[in-house]
Order: C-alpha cells, then sequence, then structure tokens
C-alpha cells in the first residue's frame, strides 16, 4: 500500500506467532504477541496460527509470503533446534533464501518454563518477538559453496579396524590409502590364537 | 588380511607413518614417511633363504621375545605383505666387506643395502583413525615380579604362547624349565581400574581374555590346576556369560582380591599372598606359573596424531568423539573418523563394527563427489584489516592465515572454517564479519531486549551446542524459573564480543550471562577457551571502572543440565535483585564517560 521510495528498500517482514495447538497458547496470549507484532516496524502481516508447522500451516505462511512479497520471516513457536530446517525449508518453497528465516522460541524457553505465571510469560513472549524481529531485519541471504573433494581415505593403523574400515571402502569402490607403521598389518588379532566370545580363530 | 594386500584399490604403505596432514575435508594432503625395508616388497617370494644364512640372532618381538629370529626376517608367518624385512640396527651388512650373506643367498636379488627411506604425498577426502592400543607394561608393578620371575607372563605372552602357530606350536610350558606347568594363575585389573598405577578405567577385554585362556587351557589339560584373582569378573556382552559359567563348571577357581605379594620359591614357581574378599583372611597360593591379564593403553603415536588433525583427546588419552551417544565415530573435525580401540578400549566385534560405522560415515560425505559448506562462516572486511594475525591465532581450525611480516590481509578459508565466530568477537579492528551472527544482528537484539525496563531483565548468552540446549531441555523437562530471562543465540560462546557486553550494560542490563559448552566439551574444539580468557578481561575492566564484576557471569551448561540451566537462571535472579536502579544508572554513566576504553 505504500508506495514511497522509502518503503520500497525497507525489508518485508512477516511474523507467524504458533499457538502449537495449547502447549503455547495455553500460558502465553498468542493474539497479543501477534498484535503487538504487528505494530512494529517494517512488519507487514503479524498473525497467529494454530500449528505453524503442520502442512497446512506451512502453506498459509507461504501463500502469505507471495500474496504480500515478504522479504523476511519469524515464526515464534518452538526451538529452533527443532524446526529451524522445516521453516527454512518452508521459505525457500517460498521463493526465499532459507536465511532470511529467525525463530523465537516460545515454547522451550517460555510457555513451558513459565506456566504458572501467563502475564510474565506474554511479557517475555513479546519481548523474545521483537528481538527476532530486530534480527531478522538485518539477516543476509547466503549462499553455500560447493568444493571438490577427492573420493579416496586414508586409514591410519592396519589393525583389524583398520583392516575392516578399508576393506568396506574399497569393495565399495572408494580408494584406500592403508598406512601401518609396523612391517605387516593385523595388529594385536594377529598375534592372538583364539578369540572370545566365539573361541574360534583370529585370522 | 591377504584381501587387503591384493585388493586393487588399497594402497598399503607398511614401516610408513604420518607425518602431516594439510588441507581440510575433501582435501586433505598427507605426508607419509616410509621406513626403507631394504627389500623389494614385490619381488620378495618369502622363500626364506636369507633367513637361513643370517648370521644375527635376535628375540623375536612378535612372539614377545619367547623366540628368536634373524636381522632379515618374515614379521610372522601370514604376514601381508609376505616381503621379508631386515633390521638395518641390527644388520652387519651395510658395509658388504662385514657381510652380504643374504645378498647372495637370495637368487632373484630382491634385497638392495641403498634402499633409503621415502616421502610421499596421498591426496584423500577423508580420514579413519584406527591407531589401535598398546598393551600396558607391568614393569612398574613390582609387587607382582613381572620382571624379577621368568615364570610370570603377561597375557599376551601367554597368548604366543598357547598360539599353535606360536614359539612352542601351542604347547603350554613354562618358560624356565620348558616343563607343562601343573598350575596356572591369572592376576586381572593389571594396569587399570587404580587409582595408584597404571589407568583408572576398565580396560574391557581382558576378563573375558582371561576366561577364554582358562577354557583353552581346560580343554588341553582338565586336570590343570587354573585360578583367577579378580575384583569382579565384566563379561557384559553376548554370548560372554555363557564362557564365563562354562569356565566355572570346568572348575577353574575364581578368587575375589588382587594379590599383595609374589614371591619366587626355589623350583621356579611362584607363591601368590591374597587376602580372599569372601572370607578377609590373608592366603597363600602356589603356582607353576602365574599370567597378568594386563590392560590397554593409547598407543604412543596418538598425541602426535590428535595435533596434526586437530582431534581431542579423553581424560583417559583415547580419542574423543563428536557424541557419544549419536556420532560415536565422527571426530570433530569434519572428514575424520575413528575405528577401533583408537577411540576406546574394545574388542573384536566392537572394533569391526565401528569400523564399518566409520567406512559408510566417510562414504556419505563423498559419495557425491562434492561436498557443500556451510555458509555461516567469516569474511575478513580486507579494508579494516591490520594484519595484526590475532584471528589466525584464536581460531580452533586454523582457518585462517595472515602474512604478518608482508602485512598482507587475513584470508579465511571458508571451507576449513566452521563457523564459531571466536576470530569476529577478537578482532580489534572490526575487521571480521561472521555471516548470519554479525555484530548488527545480535546488537540489535540487546537493544531491543532492554528498550522497556531493562532493569527487570536478565540479558543471556547461549551457544547452540550446549547451553541454548540446556535450556530447550529445561523446557522439555518443564522446570520452572524466573520469567525475565532473555536469552540470545550464538553458535558458540566464542562468538560473544566484548561490545555485546559493553553494549548490554549501557543500555541498562542488571545482569548478563555468558553460557557454553564445559571446557573441553566445546563443539569447536577449544574456542570457549577464548570465551573464559575474554571474559576474564572483561572482569578486570568492569572492576577498574567500579562496576560490579559479579554482575557479568560465565557458566558452563551442557545439552543434558537443564536442571543446571533453571538453578543457573534462579540465581542469576537473585543477583538482579541485589542490583540497585541506582548502581544501574552509575554504570550507565560510567560508560558513557568511558566509551573509547571500552569499544
Ligand atoms: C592380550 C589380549 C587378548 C585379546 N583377546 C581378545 C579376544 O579373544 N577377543 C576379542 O574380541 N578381543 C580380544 N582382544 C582385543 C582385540 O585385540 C582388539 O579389540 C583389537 O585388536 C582392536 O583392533 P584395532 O585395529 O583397533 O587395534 P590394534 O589391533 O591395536 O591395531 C592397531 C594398528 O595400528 C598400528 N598403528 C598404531 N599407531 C600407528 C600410527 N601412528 N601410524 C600407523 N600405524 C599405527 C599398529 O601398529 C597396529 O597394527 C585382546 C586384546 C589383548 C591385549
Ligand atoms: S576387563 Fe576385567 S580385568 Fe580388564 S580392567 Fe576391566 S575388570 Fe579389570
Ligand atoms: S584479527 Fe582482524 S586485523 Fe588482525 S589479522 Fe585478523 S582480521 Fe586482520
Ligand atoms: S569463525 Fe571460527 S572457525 Fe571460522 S575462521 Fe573464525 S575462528 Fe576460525
Amino acid at each position: 500500500m505504500e508506495n514511497s521510495e522509502k518503503s520500497k528498500n525497507r525489508p518485508r517482514i512477516g511474523v507467524y506467532v504458533c499457538h502449537c495447538g495449547l502447549n503455547i497458547a495455553r500460558t502465553v496470549d498468542c493474539e497479543k504477541v501477534a498484535h503487538m507484532a504487528g505494530e512494529l516496524e517494517d512488519v507487514v502481516v503479524a498473525k497467529d496460527v494454530s500449528y505453524a508447522c503442520s502442512e497446512p500451516g506451512q502453506h498459509s505462511i507461504k501463500e502469505d509470503i507471495l500474496a504480500n512479497n515478504l522479504d523476511r520471516v519469524v515464526v515464534a513457536s518452538c526451538s529452533p533446534r527443532l524446526h529451524e530446517p522445516t521453516f527454512r525449508q518452508m521459505v525457500q518453497a517460498a521463493g526465499l533464501n532459507p536465511y532470511i528465516l529467525d525463530m523465537a522460541n516460545l515454547r522451550e524457553h517460555c510457555s513451558w518454563v513459565h506456566m504458572d505465571d501467563p502475564d510474565a510469560a506474554t511479557e517475555k513472549a513479546m519481548d523474545l518477538t521483537r528481538m527476532s524481529v530486530a534480527r531478522v531485519r538485518s539477516l543476509q541471504p547466503l549462499e553455500p559453496e560447493t568444493l571438490p573433494l577427492t573420493k579416496r581415505t586414508l586409514v591410519i593403523g592396519g589393525g583389524i579396524a583398520g583392516i575392516q574400515a578399508a576393506l568396506d571402502l574399497a569393495d565399495n569402490g572408494y580408494e584406500v590409502v592403508l598406512v601401518e607403521k609396523r612391517a605387516a598389518i593385523g595388529g594385536t588379532m594377529a598375534q592372538l590364537d583364539k578369540t572370545f566370545p566365539t573361541m574360534d580363530c583370529s585370522i | 588380511m591377504t584381501d587387503v594386500g591384493r585388493h586393487p584399490r588399497i594402497k598399503l604403505y607398511t614401516l610408513s607413518e604420518v607425518v602431516d596432514v594439510k588441507g581440510y575435508v575433501g582435501n586433505f594432503d598427507v605426508k607419509i614417511l616410509k621406513k626403507a625395508r631394504y627389500v623389494d616388497e614385490k619381488e620378495c617370494t618369502a622363500c626364506g633363504d636369507c633367513t637361513k644364512v643370517c648370521p644375527v640372532v635376535r628375540p623375536d618381538e612378535f612372539n614377545l621375545g619367547l623366540s628368536s629370529r634373524k636381522a632379515i626376517y618374515s614379521p610372522f608367518p601370514q604376514a601381508v605383505p609376505s616381503a621379508y624385512v631386515i633390521n638395518v640396527n641390527e644388520c652387519l651388512g651395510q658395509n658388504p666387506a662385514v657381510c652380504s650373506k643374504c645378498i647372495d643367498a637370495c637368487e632373484k636379488g630382491c634385497i638392495n643395502f641403498h634402499m633409503s627411506d621415502e616421502e610421499i604425498v596421498e591426496n584423500v577426502g577423508t580420514i579413519i583413525v584406527a591407531t589401535g592400543m598398546e598393551p600396558y607394561d607391568p614393569t612398574e608393578m613390582d609387587e607382582y615380579g613381572y620382571t624379577r620371575f621368568e615364570n610370570v607372563l603377561t597375557s599376551l605372552e601367554f597368548e604366543r604362547l598357547v598360539n599353535a602357530g606360536g614359539p612352542t606350536r601351542g604347547e603350554v610350558i613354562r618358560p624356565s624349565d620348558h616343563k607343562r606347568p601343573r598350575s596356572i594363575g591369572f592376576v586381572q585389573c593389571v594396569g587399570s581400574r587404580s587409582a595408584r598405577k597404571g589407568k583408572s578405567y576398565c580396560s574391557n577385554v581382558c576378563c573375558m581374555n582371561t576366561v577364554k585362556s582358562t577354557l583353552v587351557l581346560k580343554e588341553h589339560a582338565p586336570d590343570m590346576e587354573v585360578k583367577v584373582f579378580y575384583i569382579d569378573i565384566r563379561a557384559f556382552g553376548k554370548g560372554f556369560e555363557d564362557l564365563y559359567k562354562r569356565s566355572r563348571r570346568l572348575g577353574v577357581q575364581y578368587l575375589r582380591g588382587l594379590p599383595g605379594t609374589v614371591e619366587e620359591l626355589p623350583n621356579g614357581s611362584v607363591r601368590v599372598a591374597v587376602e580372599n574378599g569372601a572370607t578377609g583372611a590373608l592366603e597363600f597360593h602356589d603356582l607353576d606359573m602365574l599370567v597378568l591379564a594386563v590392560g590397554v593403553e593409547p598407543p604412543q603415536s596418538t598425541q602426535r596424531l590428535q595435533e596434526m588433525l586437530g582431534l581431542q583427546l579423553t581424560s583417559d588419552g583415547f580419542f574423543l568423539e563428536a557424541h557419544p551417544k549419536l556420532q560415536p565415530v565422527d571426530a570433530a573435525t569434519r572428514g575424520v573418523f575413528y575405528a577401533g580401540c583408537a577411540e576406546g578400549p574394545k574388542d573384536i566385534k566392537e572394533s569391526v563394527t565401528q569400523a564399518s560405522a566409520a567406512a559408510v560415515r566417510a562414504i556419505r560425505l563423498m559419495h557425491k563427489g562434492e561436498i557443500s559448506s556451510e555458509p555461516i562462516t567469516s569474511e575478513v572486511i580486507v579494508e579494516r584489516c591490520k594484519s595484526c594475525g590475532r584471528c589466525a591465532e584464536v581460531c580452533p581450525y586454523h582457518a585462517i592465515t595472515v602474512d604478518v611480516k608482508k602485512k598482507t590481509p587475513a584470508v579465511v578459508n571458508t571451507a576449513a572454517c566452521a563457523g564459531c565466530g571466536t576470530c569476529a568477537a577478537e578482532c580489534s579492528f572490526g575487521a571480521i564479519t561472521m555471516n548470519h551472527f554479525t555484530d548488527k544482528q545480535i546488537l540489535d537484539q540487546v537493544d531491543a531486549l532492554l528498550d522497556q525496563s531493562p532493569q527487570e531483565k536478565i540479558l543471556a548468552f547461549a551457544c547452540n551446542w550446549c547451553s541454548y540446549a540446556g535450556a530447550d531441555y529445561a523446557g522439555v523437562s518443564r522446570l520452572q524459573y524466573p520469567p525475565n530471562v532473555r536469552l540470545i543465540r550464538t553458535m558458540c560462546s566464542g562468538r560473544v564480543d566484548e561490545k555485546f557486553i559493553w553494549e548490554g550494560f549501557a543500555k541498562g542490563a542488571p545482569v548478563i550471562l555468558v553460557s557454553g559448552c564445559h571446557i573441553g566439551d566445546c563443539h569447536y574444539i577449544d574456542a570457549n577457551h577464548w570465551t573464559e580468557k575474554r571474559v576474564a578481561k572483561i572482569h578486570k575492566k568492569m572492576d577498574k571502572l567500579g562496576i560490579r564484576p559479579e554482575r557479568l557471569q560465565l557458566e558452563w551448561i551442557s545439552a543434558a543440565e537443564g536442571i543446571r540451566f533453571a538453578n543457573v537462571m534462579n540465581h542469576l535472579e537473585a543477583l538482579r535483585k541485589s542490583v540497585t536502579p541506582q548502581e544501574i544508572s552509575q554504570t550507565v554513566e560510567i560508560l558513557k564517560a568511558d566509551e573509547k576504553s571500552v569499544h
């Protein structure tokens, strides 16, 4: 709607506050958090959703990204250690670079640990979302680099472990360089006769 | 073993050691020092004509000195490669005037005294470390008389003695008089599980090895008296308990208690004094032979390899895996894997299992023929770099090169950079940007959280792998703690720049926490050492400026320590309450006046 020169260069951020069923919503007032986020600078849309990670949840966020021409996304839900890969794929599927996503952890770090104090939990959720919006504003698209690789393995030590690893690799078509400091391979096992638990010969 | 010798895709270097490794995952340049064998490995047919004529007789180390060999010899009968080898230090023949008997005897002309050590460079994409273990040398345990009494042997020596291919062709005789012993004792945990001598860990294989040996003995000589002195028998593996029971059934006596002393009797037998753990009585056992079930230790080369490859060791001295449960064969250095006893004492089955796992982990990395690097890496802003070399010094992965003398700016090898951010935090000239965790991105978070009522809030930095995960774990466990903590995630605590801390205090933070993996557990080798040093430095400055150093806390919290995380939060809240509004505004004033010195 705003078409001034200034707004053209501003980031266009979407914020999605997840209820996680009741996991977050039981303690945190998600609607209030989303409303607060909608007031922040550069935030174009802010919504609360029941399950952001679900198929319909992801779908609606993707549609939103396209419809609002978003270039940055905040998902305020669970730990990024759990769902960052999910949401990175989601924004990628909507045509964005996966690294322009940020997550605010409203579940593990908020609703689940402040169950007795919903007001304070909601305050915290708002802060975490504010911080996430602040961060997402200057996130940059990043591209992984692809580098050539030598399909060969060095195995250091020619005991039973080194021998087995070398054979598995070589039988799978990989070249192996096996380095043994003694004059012959075999390691300790070459010195054993019968071995537990089968009591048969070792070589 | 022979499969390895003839496999078209395996290049075998024996008498060789890795002396240098350069590069990184996908492209390691490995320098190998191959010692001269003095016998042409390809031509030698292992006929043995040379050995017959060699005049030098030496103890055979493969049989642990229980037999002898010549200066030119085959390592052992089924050795791969089968070629003979000359021990130059023993050979008389470097000067053919003295001896060149073997050269004359070898019809194929395989022997060449002029061979020299070679240095070879091989390029590889992945590395598997399978350097195994070394048996404990019981010399220091003088109470067992290993060096004093001929009939006290180590378990490995005993292995050679009962080996059908060994010096006695498998016949058990005692070294002193070559007679068959009528009684044999085994002492367990020699060099293991001791706070005094040897190692404190359990060596894992010696109990079952002894059980095995007793079965072999009872099979050959059912009437032989066999006694085992032990602390407890560890027969935890599949099928192990059965073997142990069978051993007991066959009449092997298991006596709880380790010998206090061992004395030699005039006939060469030994008298073992032991306090019987079951009765508490001091007993004496006369035995024709005594076997020390020696533990296993990391091989000598471990530390050198560790330094060369940037690996980590456990307190026991074995290699440390990236994760004890979920990445048991990966090293923290990408592209390096462990197999077998190099990672810790284990038996053959476990060694083989690990080896196959390591092979597959290596294949998983290599099969595409290319490798994509995580773009969360550091980047040098060339114009700002003063070529001081600090970043190169602190990088745990040696991913940065700076020519301090020529004053050329720092260069980051993005393939080697793991993204800890330590360099960016340590550069005093703001010349390094840490992608995805830039100064601006982090400072904006600090400002956002301290924008309203900063005096009520606790600013906490947490590393992704340990402390942030520990906070997640507190959540999963529904541990309740004060709600005024706000976490900022960085990949590593090493990323937490001094200016983030000053910014926090300048914006009115009462208390700040820096948290990361415990020392020794850092996901980025040892980047958290720099965190520790940096925090100490900031504490000093705070003290000088008149800001209470306690207001900056440093805590190590692992991914499993949810409870500890919650406790730390409670502690921080108590600390926060001790910080008055006056104290905060005083700090803000001090930092305003002192802007230059802290930035
Ligand atoms: C007395 C005794 C009896 C045992 N009996 C049994 C048994 O009955 N059943 C059982 O399952 N297990 C038994 N074990 C355990 C078994 O020997 C080990 O599980 C097995 O040998 C481990 O194999 P590895 O390849 O890891 O190590 P190792 O066998 O130790 O082999 C390591 C190899 O690496 C080489 N090496 C070391 N450093 C370097 C370097 N820097 N560069 C190049 N090469 C290097 C060594 O020369 C050696 O050849 C016994 C162990 C002992 C000590
Ligand atoms: S395996 Fe048995 S003998 Fe070996 S250290 Fe452990 S307890 Fe002692
Ligand atoms: S620490 Fe900074 S100034 Fe020094 S060499 Fe590295 S990038 Fe350059
Ligand atoms: S981010 Fe860490 S690993 Fe990468 S160059 Fe800097 S110090 Fe080295």
